[in-house]
């Protein structure tokens, strides 16, 4: 296990190594740094100054290291546009993100779950089809629209829902939350299940592969000649089984999750990270892209990384893999 | 979605006809559903109507002079201010008719998708192959990068390309290569991998033909089967991403405007209740990608040997 444990953490060291490389060469190599990372407002002196602080003098790959080293230690750089540290700003906004994420996730497994359970029990009823059809309809749709779409019927027309923001927020362990009031949970609605839309339709197709696939292995076969109950037959034996694909994915797509937050919170104007990177791609504050890029690549690794873990505990095949 | 089509359990192989030929029989094995039959022609309608835009449009939604600022915001089905035309999905704040509107963003929607894909599809479909045919080193090389491409969400490393890259209609298509080679890397990798063993292959070395001639005239045909379901499901794929990419405004510019664009242009209206400048283009753009998958899925059944009847 520890070989295992060190082997995959090398490799995502690895990974974050090269990622931190393609991001340093996108900023520098693509457009002058210099117009990049230092405030158009600057006068020439300032200018100089600025550009022997950031080692802009230096060669390349020296330069790098630099960006390495500062990275390292927390540092990618001050936002031109609000003059604060980019990664604060960034982590300023992750709980609203990650909130979002999570409820995202929860409505997937909620609503995906039962559906495609049945869905895999009986795939010849005509409800089963309308729910696979249903969950072709959720690949197809684009996101942003739907989200409109939402906003229009439940915030516009029928005046439900409020249609943008974030509503009323507590705040806990310094961070700010809405699921912990009435108004902030309204305001969540409609993006988690906007959010959710892709990720349901995943859910629902992987329960029912997993059910049909699983209905006929002999072990089920053999609780049926035992005569236990279908309905402990349904969720022990079954549904046990199916989890663990259904878990890795859903974590896996945690990160493509947040990544697409980036589109729903544009919709519904939440407060997040992907607000924030939209915003600071459209007004150039690099600085904040950068940040943001090297927290999603870290993030993403992470995810995998707890991924591997929690599969190699599940399944011991994964971490004997490389020895035999 | 292969895990979904893994969990349906294999069958026999197909019984061979005896005249048909497999372009034939490819067809009519095709046309065994009518569903797909209905995407292909939804499709087919909705190309012709894109290529036909021009002449068919009821107006040249960006000439400015034939466009009038006093129709701005029309309900659908309203009379233009001269009586000339009925906007029959209402105009948008410019006074533009949004059928013709639609039917130019059709244009530029279906362009940069099937222009991404087909580009995609050059690039990975020869990383992929040098990397079954090579081996070794490369195909590590190689298969790295698949990797660290598809760990990656789309969305944004699309995004972060057109950041550093800036809008316009060319820089979305880079983009969406970028994304996208991949999915055709790894699938033609892996099916190379197992045609490459067979003997057809052992026996054109065998014969000492240059490596050109086996890869691209014994190898390739072999391999695309599966690249055409692939390439399929990522036009729908490159189609709805752009989409999102000019929604988000990083995508086309102001003057091509796709349908995301279209339907970024309503989003200020939507909350004042004038939903059809963001409704109807997103009707055109969810048909058309259903349409695609429609026809995907069934290609998908059709090539696919493991699941034949």
């Amino acid at each position: 296990m520890t070989v295992f444990l060190l082997r995959r953490l090398l490799q995502a060291a690895a990974v974050v190594l090269v990622m931190s490389l393609l991001v340093f060469l996108g900023v520098y190599a693509i457009g002058d740094p210099v117009e990049i990372l230092i405030s158009p407002e600057a006068d020439q002196i300032e200018r100089e100054r600025a550009i022997r602080a950031l080692g802009l003098d230096l060669p390349l790959w020296q330069q790098y290291l630099v960006f390495l080293g500062r990275a390292l230690q927390g540092d990618l750089g001050r936002s031109f546009v609000f003059n604060e540290p980019a990664l604060q700003l960034i982590l300023q906004r992750m709980p609203a993100t990650l909130e979002l994420a999570v409820g995202a996730t929860l409505v997937a497994l909620v609503i995906g779950l039962p559906l495609g359970l049945y869905a895999g029990l009986r795939p010849h009823a005509p409800v089963a089809k309308g729910i696979l059809a249903g969950s072709i309809l959720g690949f197809s749709l684009p996101t942003f629209w739907v989200g409109l779409m939402l906003i229009m019927v439940f915030a516009v027309q029928l005046g439900w829902l409020p249609s943008t923001g974030r509503g009323e927020t507590v705040t806990v362990l310094g961070m700010r939350w809405s699921f912990l009031t009435r108004d902030g949970l309204a305001h969540m609605v409609m993006p988690a299940l906007n959010l959710s839309l892709f990720k349901t339709s995943l859910v629902i197709r992987l329960t029912r592969a997993g059910v049909r696939e699983t209905m006929l292995m002999d072990y089920v076969k053999f609780a049926r000649a035992k005569g236990l109950s279908p309905a402990r037959i349904t969720f022990v034996h079954v549904f046990k089984n199916i989890l663990i694909p259904v878990v890795t994915v859903v974590g896996l797509e945690f990160g493509g999750t947040i990544a697409f937050s980036v589109v729903t919170e544009s919709v519904f104007a939440w407060p997040g990270m992907g607000k924030l990177i939209i915003d600071s791609i459209n007004v150039l504050d690099r600085p904040v892209m950068v940040a943001y890029l090297m927290i999603i690549v870290l993030m993403f690794i992470t995810i995998n990384l707890v991924v591997d873990i929690t599969y190699s505990l599940l399944d011991p095949r994964v971490r004997l893999e490389g020895k035999s | 979605m292969s895990s979904a089509t893994a969990g349906t359990p294999a069958t026999s192989p197909p019984q061979a006809a005896a005249v048909e030929t497999p372009f034939r029989r490819f067809v009519a094995e095709f046309a065994e559903s009518r569903l797909a039959l209905f995407g292909l022609g939804l499709f087919l309608l909705i190309a012709a109507a894109a290529l036909l835009a021009p002449w068919i449009a009821p107006q040249d939604p960006y000439d400015l002079a034939q466009l009038d600022i006093m129709d701005g915001r029309l309900e659908p089905g309203s009379p233009s201010g001269d009586g000339r035309m009925t906007y029959w999905l209402g105009t948008d704040d410019q006074g533009r008719d949004m059928l013709s509107g639609i039917l130019y963003g059709l244009r530029i929607s279906l362009g940069v998708g099937a222009g991404s894909a087909i580009l995609a599809c050059l690039v990975g479909a020869s990383l992929g192959m040098l990397a079954a045919y090579a081996g070794g080193r490369t195909d590590g090389l190689i298969m790295r990068l698949v990797d660290l491409q598809l760990s990656f969400p789309a969305i944004l490393a699309a995004l972060m390309i057109l950041a550093f890259l800036g809008k316009g209609v060319l820089n979305v298509v880079i983009a969406l290569v970028v994304v996208e080679w991949a999915y055709y890397a790894r699938t033609v990798r892996g099916t190379a991998l197992v045609e490459r063993r067979r003997e057809y292959i052992e026996a054109a070395q065998c014969l000492a033909l240059p490596t050109r001639r086996i890869i691209f005239r014994h190898l390739l045909p072999n391999c695309l089967p599966p690249l055409i379901v692939v390439g399929t499901m990522q036009v729908a794929r490159a189609i709805a991403l752009e989409a999102t990419l000019s929604f988000l405004g990083l995508g086309v510019p102001i003057t091509e405007p796709s349908l995301g664009l279209l339907i970024a242009n309503g989003y200020e209206y939507m909350l004042s209740g004038k939903y059809w400048i963001s409704f109807y283009p997103g009707i055109a753009l969810l048909v058309t990608i259903v349409a695609i998958n429609l026809v995907g899925d069934q290609l998908r059944d059709v090539l696919n040997p493991r699941l034949k009847k």
